[in-house]
């Protein structure tokens, strides 16, 4: 289980806190959604618990172990972080963008070996872009590029993923595709992932948990049909919007008559 | 699967040092040619072996040297467009040079080289580096300052020296290997290998780190350590390729982007086969620059003559993609 632990965070110099002590837990097999309008501190929490900004106070746990206090190679065996779509300076070849993944793995005075390039393949076949591995990283869709990035993840062979809104980048087909990818996956390995979103109607598809965050503390927790409510949309988003049940779901459609 | 891969990097690695017998037709051919003014059979022996040989070893160490740095550089700084040339390195280390040779002799000039040419690299990383990543163009830019501010320091030295080591300041600072003897190759073989065995063995990393501090940070990485073991090993290399030869520019950017060309970015492929071209390279403007006139012309010029049009060229063709944010 990964546990977050009433995290606060403020820049350097800065006066205020920009997380007010959050907190949420993570099970197995479970994709819990962070959704938050911007500037609610959602990619700043995303930053600390990745462990890329030091947090003034509070735990991330995985297994009762505490996270903050590994090394950057301890710790990318138990998180692996999945980046916004971006373009690398050099024209890396899907395999090799995957084959970081092992980086934690090598020795830092030698290259991957058999076994890394095993699990690139594997990670590379589960992920279904196999045909991909050849073709230069910066020469494929952004839809591939986010689905390199997953099996990159994968390669990392970690028990925890996070995603830094993974759909921002992308067409309509290509969220769909990438999300139904990561459900599937985190089904498949039990794996525990975190993922911000931006949009509550993905966020009420894809999660089993969503926790919903408004000027950086948490205003509620809850599987995504408790949580999404026309109220707490009204309450964070400041819109309104209808909530129309369909087929044993429901979609979030803002009211724009009017 | 792999194998290929594998494969084609040995061909590719076995072709670059082909260059081998070459340079082995070459120094024989030269040989050659004493041979109807003197003929006897001990100065051959001694064009050979006292100043051909040392010449063309160092030629190729400083040639690796180079274009190992250069490689390692634009790696870490994520810029194809970087090299110790264009980082402030060479300038940095001339003035070490200068001084040494100038203003103080007891110190060894390798030392105040390295000194120097360090903190070239670091004055160069801080003046580019505003707000977290570092961006192309202004690395560029702030090379280009560090390194003229190193230039007029030179200039400095040059106008308050002695005459008599005037000349020979000026002389090496034109990049050349007329001077080589077997102590140059001693010096220059340890500090450039010393340097280059970590960037070596540290290659594949690159890949990583290349992709920018925060998904190196995610993927395991020491950023802000492994940053420091390469621009450090590659200022060594450089520094101590400067102090035996004088400023030599260009190398370290074209020698990397032509190996790229052939096998591609994967750093496991492209750092000992940059080493090896950057070797190859060396050897063969060397032996141009002092073969193709009566006089030994510094073979820094040479490069710098290909050099420019080289990287104007790449400007133009990568456009976008080389400068990027």
């Amino acid at each position: 289980m990964l546990e977050v632990k009433e995290l606060y965070f403020r820049h350097q110099h800065a006066k205020d806190m920009i997380l007010k002590g959050i907190k949420f837990q993570i099970d197995a097999g479970q994709i819990t959604t962070i959704l938050g309008p911007n500037g609610s501190g959602k990619t700043t929490l995303f930053k600390c618990i990745a462990g890329l900004w030091n947090f003034q106070k509070g735990e991330v746990l995985y297994k009762k172990q505490n996270i903050t206090r590994l090394s950057y190679a301890q710790r990318a065996k138990i998180f692996a972080v999945v980046p916004q779509d971006h373009e690398p300076p050099f024209p890396y070849s899907v395999f090799d963008v995957v084959l970081m993944g092992r980086t934690s793995y090598v020795g830092v005075f030698s290259s991957p070996g058999k076994n890394d390039y095993e699990k690139v393949k594997e990670a590379l076949s589960l992920v279904g872009i196999e045909h991909l591995k050849h073709i230069p990283y910066t020469k494929i869709s952004g839809g591939e590029r986010q689905l390199t990035l997953i099996a990159r993840a994968l390669a990392q062979s970690t028990p925890v993923m996070l995603l830094d809104e993974p759909t921002s980048h992308l067409d309509f087909r290509n969220q769909i595709v990438v999300l139904r990818k990561v459900k599937e996956i985190t089904r498949e390995r039990g794996l525990r992932v975190m993922m911000t979103l931006h949009d509550p109607n993905l966020a009420m598809l894809f999660s089993d948990e969503v926790v919903v965050i408004n000027g950086g503390s948490v205003v509620c927790t809850g599987s995504p049909e408790v949580v999404i409510t026309e109220d707490t949309m009204k309450k964070v988003y400041g819109i309104e919007v209808s909530l129309i049940p369909w087929k044993g779901t429901r979609v979030v459609c803002p009211r724009i008559e009017g | 699967m792999l194998s290929p891969l594998v494969l084609g990097w040995f061909a590719l690695f076995w072709g670059a040092y082909g260059i081998t017998p070459i340079m082995v037709f070459k120094v024989m051919l030269n040989a050659v040619t004493p041979f109807f003014d003197l003929g006897g059979n001990i100065p051959e022996k001694f064009i050979i072996i006292d100043i051909r040989l040392p010449r063309i070893i160092l030629a190729g160490l400083v040639g690796s040297a180079l274009s190992g740095a250069g490689v390692a550089l634009q790696g870490v700084f994520r810029n194809p467009l970087v090299d110790p040339f264009i980082l402030g390195i060479s300038g940095g280390a001339a003035f070490g040079c200068a001084l040494s040779v100038g203003f103080f002799p007891f110190i060894p000039i390798p030392i105040l080289a390295f000194f120097f040419g360090i903190i070239a690299v670091i004055l160069t990383y801080t003046v580019a580096k505003t707000q977290g990543e570092i961006s192309r163009l202004p690395l560029v830019l702030s090379g280009v300052v560090i390194s003229a501010f190193f230039t007029a320091m030179v200039s400095m030295v040059k106008f308050l020296v002695d005459p008599h080591k005037l000349q020979s300041i000026v002389f090496w600072l034109m990049g050349s290997f007329s001077l080589s003897d077997w102590r140059s190759v001693k010096i220059g073989g340890a500090g450039i290998i010393a340097g280059l065995l970590p960037l070596f063995l540290m290659r594949w990393r690159l890949n990583s780190i290349s992709m920018g501090e925060e998904e190196a940070k995610t993927l395991g990485i020491n950023v802000r350590r492994e940053q420091m073991i390469f621009i450090g090993s590659s200022s060594l290399a450089t520094s101590v390729a400067v102090s035996v030869s004088g400023i030599i520019g260009w190398v370290g950017l074209m020698v990397p982007h032509l190996v790229r060309m052939i096998v591609g970015p994967d750093h496991k492929d492209l750092v000992p086969l940059s080493m090896a071209g950057g070797a190859a390279f060396m050897i063969f403007t060397d032996t141009i620059a002092r073969s193709l006139t009566d006089f030994d012309i510094p073979v820094g010029i040479i490069t710098a003559i290909i050099g420019a049009p080289f990287f104007v060229g790449l400007m133009k063709k990568g456009g976008k993609e080389s400068w990027g944010r």
